[in-house]
């Protein structure tokens, strides 16, 4: 029973990030009808920004509340700008030309910043993997029985942290005349464009707010797992593109679900099955879910789309 | 939302086509050809060039076991800096072209096959990871190319034919040695294993442990594995710890490992981990910060084996590298040295005079232990066990085959 709260504990920490990065390929996805590959490299780059801002603050201040919002609003800005100018200089200029032409320009910005950052150019980090400043101190808040379940503040912050995004998401979109907007945007832009809606800006805002949350997530991320690496982008983002598809892609809330229900599979996969099968068991739920129902668990053709 | 499936599988095979695909080894520049621009290898190749004999490298200089190739790059440039700077062989300067294959069996092959076809080298150095090892093997025994990995210690390696040799000891030894050191020296009767299922060395050693351990009246509680690449490993250490091991047996890459540690005493595993020598890097201090603290592992080397000649080596590659040489450095440079002494030996630089001196190496003193190849083409030497402590590592013993 213990385990099983532990694994459930396990799972939730893994999917709530999942969720996040997700959320960013939805969003994406939602206004441009576009599967932007390099979401998850944008958020490698997030983490080294992230890491950087950590060790220019110093071990004091780093792990200070103060300091931790200094690391997360560096990288979630800055990758808002990183977002800015990838759609401003990649995507932009392919919008009226074939979907797949900016696809494989996703791949490749993709690649690009992946191995760009294992350069050895001295002002970037290198291709081994550094370990991630701890700027939340780990401290043990629930320790049950001889630590059969033990329940870090860091989990606990990070769900916070994430929950808080998602809500701050959903009210963006549906509360908002921004978020209207680019429901619009995401229904036909042309018409949303004849409506005096500027898509062009309402495009390049989602951009941004897509690579913010996937900044934060990213540092979630490697605050959990207390590691940073260039490729780790490559990693988490097909996951988290995974996530994305199992909940239907373009839905705000299926990514969510769709995030934690991966996590929670791969956990429970390992725990009570067998490690070897996690992915096989993670990309097979995929394929069934696509054979089920292609759209994902919520798609559907009239699903509000963001 | 229908014309979504087909464009979904479209992007997956093109991830995937790009995955394979991606990028040409670089010819020159970058990273790659550092060591061929320190041998003053002429731009472009000119692999006939009548004064230099090329040889040929392909290591992991990017990727997740990034520091494995730059290491053992260190060591052959070193090796043949001296070697030059000797008179050379056969009247010729040694030069060596290097090529990243990103940590990916696939990358290795081509990189292994461009080295064959373009650059028609002498001989092929590398690499570490025996995964990389197998696909180059592979591409090196077709063409009659000879071959020696330094650092390999998967036994199939050397299985892909009479062309390929190898400097350090097997797997299996390195398991054996393990178990052994885990059952007497530490004197443990339960141990779990967490492997790393994509490395063809990580369930080799494994495997071995599993075996000798058992054989030896240990037990092994549990079999977990995980993917190389993988940061969460929190799922696999809590079910080994529902198997209350006395220690836990991870035969993984630093990069993993360092990570583990520290998760398994987040999930209170308060037992000492063991390895093998892909945990030998600098970066599993980072990493693994105080976790890893009192853990074990077999290696090739230990810096501080007293051996003048050894410490000379030491000596020369701090001067060079700034950093003391880990042991895929030590067996990078005695593989080198290993291949010059062949060349020298051999009658001409054909591939079959130059396999045959390579296999005719007995007693050849390097810095990780005396080399001498057997009729498997493989090195027969000690290990040594060390011990994590205080961010570096403590020799503790050595244990003969």
């Amino acid at each position: 029973m213990a385990q099983l709260l532990q694994h459930l504990i396990n799972g939730l920490a893994a999917g709530t990030i999942y969720a996040l990065v997700a959320l960013g390929y939805t969003m994406v996805y939602g206004v441009l009808k576009l599967i932007n590959f390099a979401h998850g490299d944008v958020m490698m780059v997030g983490v080294y920004m992230g890491y950087a801002t950590a060790f220019a603050l110093g071990r004091d201040m780093r792990s200070s509340l103060l300091g931790v919002a200094v690391v997360f609003a560096v990288a979630m800005l800055g990758c808002a700008l990183l977002g800015f100018l990838i759609e401003r200089f990649a995507y932009r200029p392919l919008r009226e030309k074939p979907r797949l032409t900016a696809l494989i320009t996703a791949i490749g910005i993709s690649f690009a910043l992946s191995y760009g950052f294992q350069l050895d150019l001295g002002f970037l980090p290198g291709a081994a993997p550094r370990a991630f400043p701890e700027v939340i101190e780990p401290v043990e808040w629930l320790v049950i029985g001889d630590r059969d379940v033990v329940v870090w503040n860091w989990q606990v912050i990070s769900f916070g942290i994430a929950v808080a995004l998602m809500v701050g998401l959903q009210y963006l979109v549906f509360r908002t005349r921004f978020g209207r907007a680019m429901r619009a945007v995401s229904w036909d832009h042309r018409v949303a464009a004849l409506m005096g809606i500027p898509t062009d800006r309402v495009i390049a805002l989602t951009f941004m707010l897509s690579s913010a949350l996937a900044a934060g997530a990213g540092l979630l991320y490697a605050i959990k797992d207390t590691s940073v690496s260039p490729l780790m982008g490559l990693y988490v983002g097909l996951k988290a593109f995974v996530a994305a598809v199992i909940g239907g892609i373009g839905h705000v809330p299926g990514a969510v679900v769709g995030g934690l229900v991966l996590g929670l599979v791969e956990e429970f996969v390992v725990g009570y099955a067998a490690s070897t099968w996690r992915d096989a068991v993670a990309f097979g739920f995929l394929i069934l879910v696509l054979l089920v129902k292609p759209g994902g668990l919520f798609g559907r053709v009239a699903a509000e789309k963001v | 939302m229908r014309r979504l499936a087909p464009m979904l599988l479209a992007a997956l095979a093109v991830m995937v086509a790009a995955c394979e695909k991606k990028t040409q080894p670089a010819p020159s520049g970058e990273g790659g050809t550092q060591a061929a621009q320190g041998q003053g290898a002429a731009p472009g190749g000119a692999p006939a060039d009548a004064n230099t004999i090329l040889l040929g490298q392909v290591g992991s200089l990017t990727g997740g076991q990034a520091t494995f190739g730059i290491s053992t790059r260190n060591g052959i440039e070193l090796a043949l800096k001296e070697a030059n700077a000797a008179g050379g062989v056969k009247g010729k300067k040694l030069s060596i072209r290097v090529y990243d294959n990103q940590s990916k069996p696939e990358e290795a092959a081509q990189a292994a096959t461009r080295l064959i076809t373009q650059d028609k080298v002498a001989l092929i150095l590398g690499d570490v990871a025996s995964s990389n090892s197998l696909a180059m093997a592979e591409k090196a025994q077709a063409a009659g190319v000879p071959m020696i990995t330094p650092s390999s210690t998967n036994p199939t390696v050397t299985d892909k034919g009479d062309y390929i040799f190898r400097v350090c000891f097997i797997d299996p030894f390195q398991g054996f040695v393990m178990a052994k050191f885990a059952r007497e020296n530490l004197k443990l009767n339960t141990v779990a294993v967490l492997q790393d299922n994509k490395s063809a060395y990580s369930i080799g050693l494994a495997d071995v442990f599993t075996r000798k351990f058992t054989e030896m009246g240990g037990k092994v509680t549990a079999v977990e594995s995980y993917s190389q690449g993988d940061t969460d490993y929190r799922a696999q250490l809590t079910a080994i710890r529902k198997s209350q091991p006395e220690g836990i047996y991870v035969p993984g890459y630093y990069s993993e490992v360092g990570i583990i540690a520290r998760q398994a005493r987040e999930v209170g595993l308060k037992v000492p981990l063991m390895g093998g020598d892909g945990w030998d890097s600098e970066k599993l201090f980072e990493l693994g910060g105080s976790a890893i603290e009192g853990s074990y592992f077999s290696n090739h080397y230990s810096p501080d084996n007293p051996d003048p000649r050894v410490q000379k080596f030491i000596a020369d590659y701090k001067a060079a590298y700034g950093a003391v040489p880990d042991a895929l450095a030590a067996l990078g440079y005695d593989s080198a040295r290993v291949a010059v002494s062949a060349l020298e030996r051999a009658k001409d630089l054909s591939g079959p005079s130059v396999r045959d001196a390579i296999a005719q190496t007995k007693d050849f003193p390097g810095v990780a232990g005396t080399v001498t190849l057997d009729a498997q083409r493989n090195a027969v030497k000690s290990a040594v066990v060390l011990k994590v402590e205080d961010g570096k590592t403590q020799y503790v013993t050595t244990i003969n085959p």
